[in-house]
């Protein structure tokens, strides 16, 4: 069987690889990229522990092939955090404590981000229905839900913050709490 | 899980793709979004020799309302589909394409491949036979167009040949007085439907039930149109008598198996209660839209 030559961005750098068309994109981005942040969990599409972003949409990397990515940017859990400054859903699951194993919060993550981006200020039912692909069989998703919502009140501060005095913004974020909370 | 080893091409075209088809009769499978196909490959229950990629292929993807037809592109996603603001009139098509799978399955999982793969648990099947849908395929030799109640004739086996790809799926364009909707049962989100009753009921001039459309998925070898249940509804007045009816002879066409999602009995007594709620639903949305 013939090999194919791809290209794709990985977390905003340029890779390049020779495959067999049967490689799956979880098995490049782990054992080919070594990003193994992505993780294997049922491998049969339903768990969402391998998701990523392909071209801005969530995926689960365990049911796309490595050919299918090619020409296309792809985010994973590594590319998430900017430095050692943590991306607001990675510090929000710390704070709410929403991972007890953590095998699930790398998909929880991604998918959650792809849900704010959708939906900036979703509600606690879309919050569920938007993780409805992401399986955690340790926290029961009440922290996860919790950790999400705190993400998407830290994300909207942030949308707003660069222009206003850090003063203004302390009082903003009490007065969208509730908001956020509702 | 590894797929047993193929090749791939991604032709520029549809006639490309059409000609790699003729060529490599029987030993090609095309994928779009993979959702469906992917998985098979993984467990080896299917094993092409040679994968045809549509990414390249442009014009699939259209949804377009007609004088008298709205035509869904094969590699529309579900998610497109669900968040068109065409398909939100017809409310059946979208409640299908929001409750495919999770979120992920329907950025990718397109209508052409659901279809194509003919899953018996499916959910589009269901829909289109409840419509009385047209599946559009194109071979080297031209288009066909194969009503969906000729399309899907077992497990995965569809009217579809092997060297042709399906290009399109064309409904009937949401007239006044009709209503439709999409019932299933499901273990948890995303799971396959336990069973799953699509109907379609196009009310008369005074009042009866012109047309009655109701397609079955979950509890067979393949989704079916539960024509008895059809024949008792039209020409009749609704009623919640007439449901029950139409429930009871939906349910006794199924031939479910008992499984993990339940036993016999009970897949025939959710098939009858999934088809009152689903023609309620679709009766009150025909009456809104008088």
């Amino acid at each position: 069987m013939t090999n194919q030559h791809i290209s794709l961005t990985v977390n905003g750098q340029t890779h390049e690889a020779d495959v067999e068309p049967r490689l799956l994109l979880v098995h490049l981005l782990r054992d080919v990229f070594g990003l193994t942040g992505t993780h294997i969990g049922c491998d049969t599409s339903n768990c969402g522990a391998c998701t990523v972003h392909v071209d801005g949409e969530s995926a689960k990397s365990c049911t796309m092939l490595a050919v299918q990515a090619d020409g296309r940017s792809i985010k994973t859990i590594e590319g998430m955090a900017d430095g050692a400054n943590l991306h607001a859903l990675q510090q929000a699951f710390w704070d709410q404590h929403g991972l007890q194993c953590g095998f699930c919060t790398p998909g929880m993550i991604m998918q959650s981000a792809w849900l704010l981006e959708q939906n900036p200020d979703p509600t606690e039912t879309e919050i569920r229905a938007g993780i409805s692909g992401n399986l955690c069989r340790c926290t029961g998703y009440v922290n996860i839900v919790k950790s999400i919502q705190q993400a998407a009140g830290t994300l909207a501060e942030g949308a707003s913050a660069p222009v206003v005095a850090a003063a203004t913004v302390e009082g903003q974020a009490v007065s969208a709490e509730p908001a956020a909370a509702g | 899980m590894i797929p047993a080893p193929f090749d791939y091409v991604r032709p520029a075209d549809l006639d490309a793709a059409l000609k790699i088809l003729s060529e490599r009769e029987g030993e090609a499978k095309l994928i779009s979004g993979g959702y469906s196909l992917l998985p098979l490959m993984k467990l080896r229950l299917a094993q092409p020799g040679l994968l045809v990629d549509l990414r390249d292929v442009g014009g699939l993807d259209g949804i377009v309302e007609t004088d008298d037809e709205l035509r869904i592109g094969a590699r529309a996603t579900h998610r497109k589909i669900h968040e068109n603001a065409i398909v939100g009139r017809y409310p059946l098509l979208h409640d299908v394409s929001g409750g495919i799978g999770d979120p992920q399955v329907r950025n990718w999982g397109t209508i052409g491949g659901s279809v194509a793969h003919a899953d018996p648990a499916s959910d589009w099947p269901a829909a289109l036979l409840a419509a009385s849908a047209t599946v559009v395929c194109r071979g080297l030799g031209g288009e066909r167009l194969i009503p969906a109640r000729d399309f899907f004739l077992d497990t995965f086996l569809t009217a579809i040949e092997p060297t042709e790809v399906l290009t399109e799926i064309r409904f009937r364009r949401r007239p006044r007085g009709q209503g439709g909707s999409y019932v299933k049962l499901e273990r948890r989100v995303g799971d396959f439907a336990t069973a799953g009753v699509a109907t379609v009921i196009r009310l008369a001039d005074g009042g009866t039930i012109g047309y009655a459309g109701i397609g079955v998925t979950g509890v067979s070898g393949s989704p079916f149109a539960a024509t008895d249940a059809e024949a008792e509804l039209t020409g009749k007045a609704p009623s919640e008598e007439l449901f029950g009816a139409a429930a009871r002879a939906a349910a006794a066409m199924s031939q479910p198996t008992a499984d993990v999602r339940g036993p016999v009995d009970y897949k025939r007594a959710m098939v009858a209660e999934l088809t009152l709620r689903s023609l309620r639903k679709a009766v009150e949305l025909a009456l809104a839209y008088a």
